[in-house]
C-alpha cells in the first residue's frame, strides 16, 4: 500500500467524471427519465458516507463497523430539527454535523482502547445500541421511521426541486473529494495512514497515536452525519434502516469494491453496488449471489478495489 | 570526559514480576550524560523487561525512573520520545510498505518541539522542505541515501538495522536505546553498524543493550551486568572485565 498519492492521470479522471455528472441532469431530461434524478442524488449520497468510512478504515486503518450510528443519526437529526421549525440548512446541517462529530468522538475515545477484533465489536455493539434506542423513540416514529415534514433550504436555492438538489449534493460531494486529496497529502493523513501501517512504531516515534486515531475516527462520523442529513432530504424519511448493522456492512462493501484507502475508492464503490441493484436486479434474478462472487474476486485478485485496477488507487505500487 | 558529569537517567530499584518470576528485582543504574552505557547479561536476565520499562511499554511493580530530572514511571511512551528518550528494536521495526525516506521523515515530522503538531490537514506536506532536507542528512548518516525512493521492505537486512537507527536518530533523543543493534548480522554488517556507533556516541547518549562483547567493550564507556533481575556490577570495561564475580556469573559461561 504506501502512502496515498495522487497522480495526474486520477485526477484528470476525476475531473472527466465531474464534467460527465454536471451534464448528468440534461441527459436524463433528454431521454424523459426524470425519476433517475434522484436515484442519482441517492447514489452520490451513499458515495459520501462511503467515503467517509474511507478515511475511517481505508486511511486510518480501523475497522469500523458502526458507521451506521452516524450515517442514521444524521438522517434523523435533520427529520427532528424540520418537526421543531428548523429547515434551514445552513442551520441544520452543521448542527446535524456537530451532533454527530460528539457522538464519533464518545463512541471513538471509549472504542479506540480496543484493538482488532474487539474494536470492530465494541463499534458494532455501539451501533446496535444507537439502533434500539432509536427503534423505542416512540416520538421518533418507531419502526415505522420519522418523515421528513419538508426539505431543507438552501440559502435561496429550493431543493424540492430534484435537479437543485442533485447539484446540491454534487457540490458537496466534490468539496468533500477535494478536501480529502488534501487531508491524504497533509501532514495529518501521513501520520494517519503510517498509524495504519504500523501504530507501535508511530508511538515510539513521539506520536500521540491516540489523539490522532480519535481526530479521524471524529471528521469520519461528522461525514456521514452530513450524508445522513442529505439522505433524508432525498427520501423524505429517517428510517431505522440506516442505522442497522447492516448499513455499516453495506458501506464496508462499497469501499472494499471501490478501494480501501482511496480518496476515490467510496464512491466508485457506491455507483458500482447502486447501480448493480438498480440495473441488475431487473435482469439478474439472484444478484445478491453475483454480487458475492465480484465481492470475493475483488479481494482475491484486485486487493485494491476497482479503483486500483484503473490506477485510481494507492500509485506507489 | 573529564568535564562535569551529570546524571541523564537514574534508575532505582525497578522491580517487575510476571506471576513468581522476577524479570527485575531491585535494578537500580545510572547514566551519565554523554557516555555510552553498555547492559549486559545472560539471556533472561532481564535486559528487555528493563527497556520495556525505560521506553515505556511496561509498568514496574516498584521503584523509580527519573529521566533528566522528570520522573518518567506514568509517562506514555510518545510523551517520553517527547522528552528525549528513544528507542530502537531488536527485531526490525519499520514501514516496509514505505519508502526509505517516508520512515524517516515520520520521523522527523514527529518532533513536535521544532516542527509543530501534525495537526495540519490542508497544506501538503511535500512543501515542508525543512523536514525532507533534515531527513536526507540522517539518512546520511547512515549511508542510506542511494536507496532513499526504495521500500523499506525491500532493503537487506543490515540496512533495515541502519534505517531503525536512522529512525531513532531523527527524532534527536537526548539519550537512545539501543535494543540488540546488531542482532542477526553477520560480520561485516556488524563491523558498519559498530563504526556508526562510533560516530554517533560523540553526540548522544546510549545505553546499549547487546550480545555481541567485542562490539560492547569496543563501544562502552561503563559497563553495568545485569543478572537475574539485578545489577551486580557496574564500571570501566577493564574492571568489570577483572571483576570476579561478573567472570563468574556471566563471562565465564561463554570464556
Amino acid at each position: 500500500m504506501g502512502l496515498y498519492e495522487s497522480s495526474k492521470r486520477r485526477r484528470v479522471a476525476a475531473a472527466i467524471t465531474l464534467a460527465s455528472l454536471l451534464a448528468l441532469p440534461w441527459l436524463i431530461t433528454a431521454l424523459d427519465q426524470g425519476f433517475y434524478i434522484s436515484f442519482a442524488s441517492r447514489v452520490l449520497i451513499f458515495a459520501l458516507a462511503a467515503t467517509s468510512l474511507n478515511l475511517v478504515i481505508g486511511f486510518g486503518g480501523m475497522i469500523s463497523f458502526g458507521h451506521a450510528a452516524f450515517f442514521g443519526t444524521g438522517a434523523y437529526c435533520v427529520a427532528v430539527l424540520a418537526e421543531s421549525g428548523i429547515v434551514s440548512a445552513a442551520l441544520a446541517w452543521p448542527l446535524t454535523m456537530a451532533l454527530t462529530a460528539l457522538l464519533a468522538l464518545l463512541i471513538g475515545a471509549i472504542s479506540l482502547r480496543t484493538r482488532g477484533v474487539y474494536f470492530i465489536m465494541i463499534t458494532l455493539a455501539f451501533a446496535q445500541m444507537v439502533f434500539y434506542l432509536v427503534v423505542s423513540l416512540k416520538a421518533w416514529g418507531g419502526d415505522d421511521g420519522l418523515s421528513l415534514v419538508r426539505r431543507s433550504i438552501f440559502g435561496g436555492l429550493d431543493l424540492k426541486d430534484d435537479t437543485t438538489f442533485y447539484f446540491v449534493v454534487l457540490a458537496i460531494l466534490a468539496l468533500v473529494l477535494v478536501a480529502l486529496d488534501r487531508l491524504a497529502h497533509s501532514r495529518f493523513g501521513r501520520v494517519i495512514q503510517s498509524i495504519r501501517e504500523n501504530e507501535t512504531r508511530m508511538e515510539a516515534l513521539g506520536y500521540p497515536v491516540f489523539a490522532y486515531k480519535l481526530v479521524c475516527f471524529v471528521i469520519g462520523g461528522a461525514l456521514a452525519g452530513l450524508a445522513g442529513a442529505l439522505l433524508v432530504n432525498q427520501s423524505g424519511l429517517a428510517s431505522p434502516n440506516l442505522l442497522h448493522w447492516m448499513q455499516s456492512g453495506t458501506l464496508m462493501v462499497m469501499i472494499v469494491l471501490g478501494g480501501v484507502g482511496s480518496v476515490y475508492g467510496g464512491v466508485v464503490g457506491a455507483v458500482l453496488l447502486l447501480l448493480g441493484e438498480e440495473i441488475l436486479a431487473e435482469w439478474v434474478p439472484h444478484w445478491p449471489i453475483g454480487l458475492g462472487v465480484l465481492l470475493l474476486a475483488v479481494v482475491l485478485w484486485a486487493p485494491l478495489g476497482i479503483a486500483g485496477l484503473f490506477g485510481w488507487g494507492r500509485s506507489r505500487e | 570526559m573529564n568535564e562535569c558529569r551529570t546524571t541523564l537517567l537514574e534508575v532505582s530499584d525497578v522491580s517487575k514480576h510476571f506471576g513468581g518470576i522476577y524479570a527485575l528485582n531491585a535494578a537500580s543504574l545510572e547514566i551519565q550524560t554523554g557516555e555510552v552505557h553498555a547492559l549486559i547479561g545472560p539471556n533472561g536476565a532481564g535486559k528487555t523487561t528493563l527497556i520495556h520499562v525505560l521506553s515505556g511499554t511496561m509498568l514496574p511493580d516498584a521503584g523509580r525512573v527519573v529521566f533528566a530530572g522528570k520522573d518518567l514511571v506514568r509517562r506514555q511512551m510518545h510523551e517520553r520520545v517527547a522528552l528525549g528518550l528513544a528507542r530502537s528494536y531488536q527485531i526490525t521495526n519499520l514501514f516496509p510498505r514505505l519508502t526509505v525516506l517516508d520512515n524517516v521523515t515520520l520521523a522527523v515530522q514527529g518532533r513536535v518541539r521544532d516542527w509543530g503538531s501534525s495537526f495540519s490537514f490542508w497544506r501538503p506536506f511535500s512543501v515542508d522542505s525543512a523536514i525532507i532536507s533534515e531527513a536526507y542528512d540522517f539518512l546520511g548518516q547512515v549511508a542510506l541515501t542511494g536507496v532513499a525512493g526504495r521500500r523499506a521492505g525491500q532493503l537487506s537486512h543490515g540496512e533495515q538495522r541502519c534505517l531503525e537507527v536512522a529512525l531513532v536518530l531523527a527524532t534527536k533523543p537526548k539519550l537512545l536505546l539501543l535494543d540488540e543493534p546488531m542482532a542477526g548480522m553477520g560480520p561485516e554488517e556488524s563491523a558498519r553498524m559498530v563504526e556508526l556507533i562510533e560516530s554517533l556516541a560523540r553526540r548522544v547518549t546510549m545505553l546499549l543493550v547487546e550480545h555481541d562483547m567485542d562490539a560492547v567493550f569496543r563501544l562502552a564507556d561503563r559497563i553495568s551486568v545485569l543478572v537475574s533481575g539485578s545489577v551486580i556490577a557496574t564500571g570501566e570495561p577493564a574492571a568489570i572485565r577483572a571483576d570476579s564475580e561478573v567472570r563468574r556469573a556471566y563471562l565465564g559461561d561463554i570464556e
